[in-house]
């Protein structure tokens, strides 16, 4: 069996059992934020924070300055504990994600690098610790199966990750170490997201006090104010228009303006005044389905709208410039 | 259809799954699967669970369904509503269907057919019952289910060499004007719509990017182009670009003078012809329920019917009752059901073999008498 060492938990500090590690180093928490040797500790748990919320670097550096000190996976645990104290649910968002970045660029660098079957194993490792796939190296390459590719790549928007734009060979996908770390990314955000919310939260220490009333004020500034413009995206301009000249319109284009005027919060009298100039037009049958779709009759399910990548493949997509980076209609037009 | 055509189905359908129930094709995990049927004339019936190949030969017998589908679902609850059924996997199914093909010569087998009065013509409108509406109906064509065929090929071609899938792979005439290809693969069972959805563009080579193939958009060799010998769609690109090895330089080099746009035009025609024509919405759809093997199938009077390489109409025919039936047809068109010519028909009686009178009723363009 393979384990990580010290260096590799310096790189990603979040495979460590904190529990276990605290215990190992046989420091409290009363030590941890009181501690003058501990100090840099502090300073390196908070500059975590802070790189993560206020500056959105990537930190890529790994201090080895005191051997005898483990700073990495310390300063990792001691700016989860006061996350955890501050509940900041926004920025424990941004820090998972800035120590997901962090560890992506840490990943990226050991894949390339890995050339030892040592090396590969403790790689692949890794990745199969963080995602639960089962990689293989093969030349420059590594190598992993269609539907665990499949279920990541479908949560990406760029045509380059569709499975017809990759290389595939016998039920397998070839990737470079770049696109393999970059497919996992959000499961590392979410794996070091549950290690901070599986985390009990510590009694308040004196010592972490100011710090945690700090990051309460700073969640506070990162709310999010989202607002929606009005603005119709191409896809339901196009239903709509189709609607209104006569002309007959696909039962999943009809699906799409129903489903998307409902979430839109439009009433189903409203929105059955779109459907009357369909050439099939049929009113008791229009309120049934609209009473249907929005959850009012039937089985009590609201259903949503399609998503950008099913509407591609109906023929239904009339992507526009301002369509980029969204995922479905409903986010079109709106902004944080 | 009359009281008298829902008679005469009822009787074909009850001889054919009292003969040959044995090659009606209970699913793997029977009991984890949705069922339904839909009898003569009768809406659809959902949400059935079957314990066994017992229970499914008495719901045969019993009902005389038209058509009777199962889900490639499995579900801890197959008979509880869709949000309750607890979804468990589905197998991988693509439809490939001739209609879809857009055949030259689909409109010489494609009449139209009026519910009311039983005309059947190429007219759009029908001559007896002015303002009544006209039912479009496909005859059966060799040349539309050959090619559905060649499609077929190329869907396994794919699902070998790029998928890895080279067992658990079962290919299905329809039973009308298509094939369908499910596919046991415990690897792809549970994979969610939207993955199902790349997949289906996957084998329909949508989406493909000059990239992918090595143009970029400034500053490409002639040698940075797809290789032969490449994987997927690589290779199958490169062996239509050049076709080979010795014309590959000469080739690269004028795709590469052209530019990018013009060869962002290019693959995308290729990737039209090159790519399988399957149903997408049937492959991403995992809640759907699909005609039963060994079934018939309520829009032809055929049984959807497994083969292994060669499609032999033929063959499934002559498992179905031959005696003499007569009824009175209305066929603008001739074709041909395997070896059996029918048509044209000008509102005559006909006698043809049982199996040949079903179809011609459940095309509409004949009535049982």
């Amino acid at each position: 069996m393979v384990t990580l060492g010290d260096r590799e938990l310096g790189r990603y500090p979040f495979l460590a059992d904190a529990g276990q590690k605290l215990k190992e180093y046989g420091f409290t928490l009363e030590q941890l934020s009181e501690d003058s040797d501990l100090e840099p500790v502090r300073q390196r748990a908070l500059r975590r924070i802070r790189m993560a919320t206020e500056e959105g670097r990537v930190d890529k550096s790994v201090d080895t300055s005191d051997p005898t000190l483990p700073l990495e996976v310390l300063s990792f645990l001691l700016a989860i504990v006061l996350l955890k104290l501050s509940g900041a649910r926004h920025l424990i968002r941004r820090f998972a994600l800035q120590e997901a970045r962090r560890a992506e660029a840490f990943l990226e660098r050991d894949l390339g690098a890995a050339v030892t079957e040592t090396q590969v194993i403790l790689t692949t490792k890794i990745i199969h610790d963080l995602a639960g796939i089962e990689i293989t190296k093969e030349s420059d390459s590594f190598v992993i199966p269609i539907p665990d590719y499949l279920r990541r790549a479908v949560l990406f928007h760029a045509r380059e990750w569709k499975l017809v734009n990759r290389s595939v060979r016998a039920g397998r996908v070839y990737l470079t170490p770049h696109e393999t770390v970059r497919l996992i990314r959000q499961e590392m955000t979410n794996y070091i997201n549950s290690k901070i919310s599986s985390a009990a939260t510590p009694q308040m220490v004196p010592g972490l006090q100011g710090f945690v009333k700090e990051l309460m004020a700073a969640d506070a500034r990162l709310q999010p104010k989202i607002t929606w413009s009005g603005v119709l995206p191409p896809c339901v301009k196009h239903a709509m228009e189709t609607m209104r000249g006569g002309e007959n319109l696909s039962h999943a284009g009809r699906f799409l303006l129903a489903t998307y005027m409902i979430e839109r919060g439009h009433s189903i009298n409203d929105i059955k005044t779109y459907f009357e100039g369909a050439p099939d037009y049929n009113e008791s049958i229009t309120m049934y389905q609209l009473r249907h779709l929005s959850g009012e009759s039937g089985s009590n399910t609201k259903y949503r709208c399609q998503s950008c990548a099913k509407l591609r493949t109906l023929n239904l997509c009339y992507a526009i410039p301002e369509c980029d980076g969204i995922s479905s209609p409903l986010q079109f037009g709106t902004q944080r | 259809m009359t009281p008298h055509d829902a008679a005469f189905l009822g009787g074909y359908l009850r001889r054919y799954y009292y003969d040959r129930f044995s090659v009606v094709e209970a699913p793997s995990h029977i009991r984890q699967r949705e069922f339904g049927y839909r009898r003569v004339a009768s809406e659809m019936v959902r949400h059935i669970k079957i314990s066994g190949h017992e229970q499914l030969r008495a719901l045969l017998m019993r009902q005389v369904p038209l058509d009777v589908y199962a889900s490639n679902a499995r579900y801890t609850f197959p008979d509880a509503p869709m949000q309750e059924k607890d979804w468990q996997g589905a197998e991988l199914i693509f439809d490939i269907d001739a209609k879809d093909l857009q055949m030259d010569c689909r409109p010489s087998h494609t009449v139209r057919t009026c519910g009311r009065c039983g005309y059947g013509g190429y007219g759009e409108e029908c001559a007896s019952c002015p303002g009544g509406g006209l039912r479009s109906v496909s005859l059966y064509c060799d040349r539309c289910l050959g090619r559905a065929g060649e499609e077929v090929g190329r869907l396994l071609d794919i699902l070998r060499e790029d998928m890895g899938i080279d067992s658990g792979v079962h290919v299905y005439f329809s039973g009308n004007e298509g094939f369908h290809v499910h596919v046991q693969s415990e690897q792809y069972l549970e994979i969610g719509s939207q993955e199902r959805l790349d997949l289906a563009d996957y084998i329909m080579c949508q989406g493909i990017t000059p990239e992918r193939l090595g143009m970029k958009k400034t500053k490409t060799q002639a040698s940075d182009l797809a290789s032969i010998e490449g994987g997927g769609w690589e290779g199958r690109f490169a062996k239509h670009l050049f076709g080979s090895k010795a014309g590959r330089t000469k080739r690269a080099k004028e795709i590469v003078a052209a530019g990018y746009d013009s060869f962002s035009d290019t693959i995308q025609s290729v990737a039209r012809s090159l790519g399988v024509r399957i149903d997408p919405a049937v492959t991403s759809d995992i809640h759907r329920i699909f005609r039963l093997p060994g079934t018939i199938n309520g829009k032809s009077g055929l049984p959807k019917m497994p083969y292994v390489d060669t499609f032999d109409i033929d063959k499934i025919l002559r498992i179905l009752p031959h005696n003499d039936a007569t009824v009175r047809a209305s066929c603008p068109a001739a074709f041909r059901l395997g070896s059996l010519q029918i048509g044209p028909y000008h509102n005559e009686y006909v006698t043809l073999p049982l199996y040949a009178a079903t179809y011609m009723i459940c095309k509409g363009m004949a009535h049982a008498v």
